[in-house]
């Protein structure tokens, strides 16, 4: 096993994708069903919230996911921008929708869990608030990725769009934090007190914790395995262009 | 640089510069908002340093992509990138000019906009005080925003997709200080939140502009 940037070659990452894509779907698939089906059928109802504390199993993981897939965007357009590795900007791009799609997941299952249990939709709250703005920033992003021609000239664009943007979301996470205070739960999932058993303030139960864990994996998993999918695709689409366009050349 | 600027507003000021469209839309935009929400004077009270901050804003943004695109396309923009001034020394003249034609007469308009709105009258001063402060950063994120979008035919809307979300901790604190301003609360902190915003966005800004506008034009 050689250093990582080995992987930066095109036709090294693609095989190396054709291996683990199988096996990483299949590990995503069983992890995020079986954390689904325990957390949705093997645990208690919630003393207060009923049924409706179902809905951690999809909102908690895909929040999750939306944040982290941002920060996953901003260390693969450093990595194009300092070593030009084409396969990092297209792991960047191919990741871009999946981010959409899990920001609209936890939006989503947020407004109907917040619903029943707050009685509204949706509120501006900060956390909230965060999240409207990140679904933007993504679609910027992507829409931005669609306007250039140019492929280098776009990764190079959305790779600087992508660091300006996330100092300016961390800006506005702080503003919206500033501007107006929550209805949304802080984290209470991992605190450091939680660990150490010093934290008296309640967290998630064990019994939430482990299926809710389970779905976190299974969705980490799904994700590397639609980014790696989606990145071969994008390498594949290169070289097609590149074939036909020496074909006209000839 | 002077010279690049003195160019910038002379084109500006002239004939179809479109000095002047930007504090036209403004007008337009406080004019309207009375009609959507009925004439009730106590509410205007209240909603008027936001609608006035929002109204300013986007008076701003429609002015953007006239920054670079003109001298994108007609070649300016390749001979001063290739003379010797540093292209984040152009970008930040280009931003400067934005907001001499187009920030300026906003935050001068703004009061005369304020008494159409029923702002209270200590609201004034902190109404000007933050445009004057807010404005520069919506011009060199603006900036920013042209540089990026300048090589892509009809970026106009994609422009403000792209910007829109970048001026939210901008809008924030400024419309903050105005509305505590015009409540007569305390002012510190949204006040010392919208400078550090324009001027860290000053100081650093230009450098990423000046990077994509190479990139553009590579």
């Amino acid at each position: 096993m050689g250093s990582i940037w080995e992987y930066a070659n095109p036709v090294k990452f693609s095989q190396t994708v054709s291996r683990f894509l199988m096996p990483v779907a299949v590990l995503a698939a069983i992890a995020t069903i079986v954390g689904l089906v325990w957390g949705f059928f093997f645990t208690p109802d919630d003393y207060r919230q009923g049924a409706t504390v179902k809905i951690i199993y999809l909102h908690v993981p895909s929040a999750l996911m939306a944040i982290n897939i941002w920060f996953m965007m901003l260390v693969t357009s450093l990595i194009w921008l300092v070593r030009r590795h084409h396969v990092s900007a297209l792991a960047a791009k191919a990741a871009a929708p999946v981010g959409v799609v899990m920001t609209l997941i936890a939006l989503w299952t947020g407004a109907v869990w917040g619903q029943p249990m707050w009685g509204t939709w949706w509120a501006w709250d900060p956390r909230l608030t965060s999240f409207l703005i990140l679904f933007l920033f993504y679609l910027g992003y992507i829409a931005l990725w669609e306007a250039i021609d140019n492929p280098d000239t776009a990764a190079d664009l959305t790779a600087v769009l992508c660091i300006v943007g996330s100092v300016f979301a961390m800006l506005s996470r702080y503003a919206v934090n500033f501007w107006n205070q929550g209805l949304h739960q802080g984290a209470s999932i991992m605190r450091a007190g939680a660990v150490t058993g010093t934290d008296t303030e309640e967290k998630v139960s064990n019994v939430f914790f482990y299926p809710l864990m389970m779905c976190i994996i299974g969705f980490v998993l799904f994700f590397i395995a639609l980014v790696l999918l989606r990145t071969r695709t994008e390498i594949h689409k290169r070289r097609t262009r590149a074939l036909l366009a020496r074909e006209r050349m000839a | 640089m002077k010279a690049l600027l003195l160019r910038d507003l002379k084109l500006a000021f002239r004939a179809g510069g479109g000095f002047g469209l930007g504090i036209a839309f403004f007008l337009i935009v406080v004019i309207l908002v009375p009609f959507s929400v009925g004439p009730d004077s106590g509410l205007l009270t209240k909603i008027a340093p936001g609608v006035l901050w929002l109204g300013a804003l986007l008076a701003c943004l429609l002015s953007l992509d006239r920054i670079l695109a003109l001298d994108w396309e007609d070649g300016t923009l390749d001979l001063v990138a290739t003379s010797p001034l540093p292209l984040e020394g152009v970008v930040s003249v280009k931003a400067l000019a934005h907001w001499l034609t187009t920030g300026v007469p906003l935050v001068v308009a703004a009061p005369v906009f304020g008494v159409l709105l029923n702002l209270p009258p200590q609201g004034f001063v902190w109404l000007v005080t933050s445009l004057a402060l807010g404005t520069p950063a919506l011009s060199v994120i603006g900036t920013f925003g042209a540089a990026l979008t300048v090589g892509i035919k009809r970026g106009g809307l994609l422009l403000s997709l792209l910007i829109l979300p970048l001026y939210v901790p901008t809008l924030i604190f400024g419309a903050e200080l105005a509305r505590r301003g015009a409540e007569g609360q305390d002012i510190t902190t949204p006040l010392l939140m919208l400078a550090g915003i324009t001027f860290g966005v000053i100081a650093l800004l230009p450098f990423a502009s000046a990077l994509v506008l190479r990139m553009n034009l590579r």
